[in-house]
């Protein structure tokens, strides 16, 4: 009988793996208790699929597919070990009634599931370098090399941080579970922040695009899980709004393309509306926070269908109420850039000069901008100069070289 | 259950303004409020205040010869001044504990699992 089943090729394999992998990996560490037991099965139903999805056709419900070999494969490798047969009573006793420890969980334990992991995964006992590996790691499905490349260390060095990070899990007994309602606040800025940082990173590293959807991806995730959380859904808005301009952000040669520079009718209008939406829902509950609120500046931005035409009153506006909740020197720095588009640019420069930021090139980047507005170039050219010194990458290095004008 | 060490360091010379007698009065009676708390919780291992790092004394063994000097191990600004060992079901409880001893003691506590339950 023709088999009437699509066969993927080896990266489509890889991609849906990735992305079925972490709730089989969460679903997993639930039933053993144990994250290397789960990570490890997992890695070999991947092998598995690898050989057997390309011939035999993708399986009706590639992730129940997943998460049922991998079971089985523990199972199998745990019969072996004296460890093992220790786990597995240990195992059986956290699903009573079931003499077989692995029976697949309901679609919503599982998505708590997801939800235990990644509040496990950037528990606050846990360095953020660490959790945002774990998370990479573990819900994205992502490689060790693929974590590594995306934040620039070895491969070693990688899997070193994550083995310690696992150890301490385990060693210090970082509890697997959701947090209760008077704990989520602070438990939920990590997850929030690992989240954003994954987005960030894709962002400033164009050797890394994945790293954006794959953050994009997170969040949604958590904004079904969590529906009732503003931020989460803030998050989300925020990322979309975002990613909307990501294409028109950066031309070819991977030089930086200002925001009032941008061709605005190659925004992803799709992307746009649905943050706005989230937005307006989020909005309504009166619980306006850091990711709602740089939400709401963006869509501001993606409101304007020219630069000339941005409402920079409305978006000083929710720079003070960002600012009030969040006063960072980086936070007044960008409302500064927005009083200086109301006020003018000499405005600007007082609120300017009085931050601490002399190691954050766009600080540096903004005072040139702004003391060339007011025709004091020599003072604009060395502020150029010094943001170039310290700008991190080469592309947004060579901008600022060119005097915030790219190379032509 | 595992059980937790919750260490208090003291920084030589970063000592506050001296106590009064009445404050001092006030964070003893709130330590003994904490320490019943922890027993009737189940979590009260054992606790207790250290003396000073002067007090200290190193016995190693060297050549087969008992080798002993005076004052602490490590040559270093910072001491234990005390601790509690906490009984508890994970992490986040422990820190709980942890949370509640420096909100009396206003100094940092560090919180480390101890590697096997003897219990078990």
């Amino acid at each position: 009988m023709p088999s009437a089943a699509p066969q993927p090729g080896e990266a489509e394999t890889g991609r849906i793996f990735r992305e079925e992998s972490g709730r089989s990996v969460a679903a997993l560490i639930r039933v053993f208790g144990d994250i290397d037991v789960a990570e490890d099965a997992v890695q070999e139903a991947f092998a598995i699929a690898l050989a057997k999805w390309p011939g035999d056709g993708l399986p009706p419900n590639p992730g129940g597919w997943i998460t049922t070999t991998a079971r089985n494969r523990a199972i199998d490798r745990l019969r072996r070990e004296s460890r093992g047969r220790e786990l597995l009573s240990e195992a059986a006793v956290l699903t009573p009634g079931n003499d077989d420890p692995g029976v697949p969980a309901e679609a919503g334990q599982v998505d708590d599931d997801r939800l235990r992991l990644i509040f496990t995964c950037c528990h606050p006992a846990l360095s953020t370098e660490a959790q945002v590996a774990l998370t990479l790691r573990l819900l994205g499905g992502l490689s060790t090399r693929e974590v590594a490349r995306s934040f620039l260390v070895t491969e070693q060095t990688m899997a070193v941080r994550l083995v310690r990070a696992k150890r301490k899990i385990k060693a210090a007994r970082i509890p697997y579970r959701v947090p209760e309602e008077h704990e989520l606040p602070g438990r939920l800025r990590p997850v929030l922040a690992v989240v954003y940082l994954v987005y960030t990173a894709g962002l400033t590293s164009p050797a890394e695009p994945g790293l954006c959807p794959e953050a994009i991806r997170l969040a949604r995730i958590l904004a079904t899980l969590m529906p009732d959380e503003p931020e989460v859904a803030g998050l989300l808005a925020l990322l979309l709004l975002t990613e909307s301009r990501r294409a028109s952000r950066s031309r070819p040669d991977g030089s930086l393309v200002l925001l009032s520079e941008q061709d605005r009718s190659r925004w992803d209008q799709g992307l746009i509306e649905e943050g706005q939406a989230i937005l307006r829902r989020c909005l309504r509950r009166n619980q306006p926070g850091f990711y709602q609120l740089q939400a709401a500046i963006n869509a501001v931005h993606a409101d304007a269908a020219a630069a000339t035409q941005t409402d920079w009153a409305q978006i000083v506006a929710l720079y003070d109420h960002l600012l009030a909740i969040a006063p960072t020197p980086v936070v007044a720095l960008n409302r500064a850039i927005a009083i200086g588009e109301v006020h003018g640019p000499a405005a600007a420069l007082a609120l300017v000069d009085e931050l601490d930021l002399d190691n954050y090139h766009p600080f540096h980047a903004t005072r040139a901008d702004l003391l060339h507005r007011l025709g004091r170039d020599s003072e604009a050219a060395a502020a150029y100069q010094r943001a170039a010194d310290v700008a991190p990458t080469g592309a947004e290095r060579d901008f600022l070289r060119h005097g915030g004008r790219a190379a032509r | 259950m595992t059980q937790y060490l919750l260490s208090v360091h003291s920084v030589d010379g970063e000592a506050g303004e001296p106590m009064t007698a009445e404050q001092m009065r006030q964070v003893y009676q709130q330590v003994m409020a904490l320490q019943a708390e922890m027993k009737s919780a189940g979590a009260w291992v054992f606790g207790g205040r250290l003396h000073e790092p002067g007090t200290a004394t190193v016995v190693r063994m060297s050549g087969g010869e008992v080798l002993t000097t005076d004052g602490p191990f490590a040559e270093s600004r910072e001491h234990l001044g005390g601790f509690y060992i906490v009984a508890a079901e994970d992490l986040d409880a422990a820190l709980a504990w942890a949370a509640k001893t420096s909100a009396i003691i206003g100094a940092p506590i560090e919180v480390r699992p101890f590697q096997d339950d003897p219990g078990a």
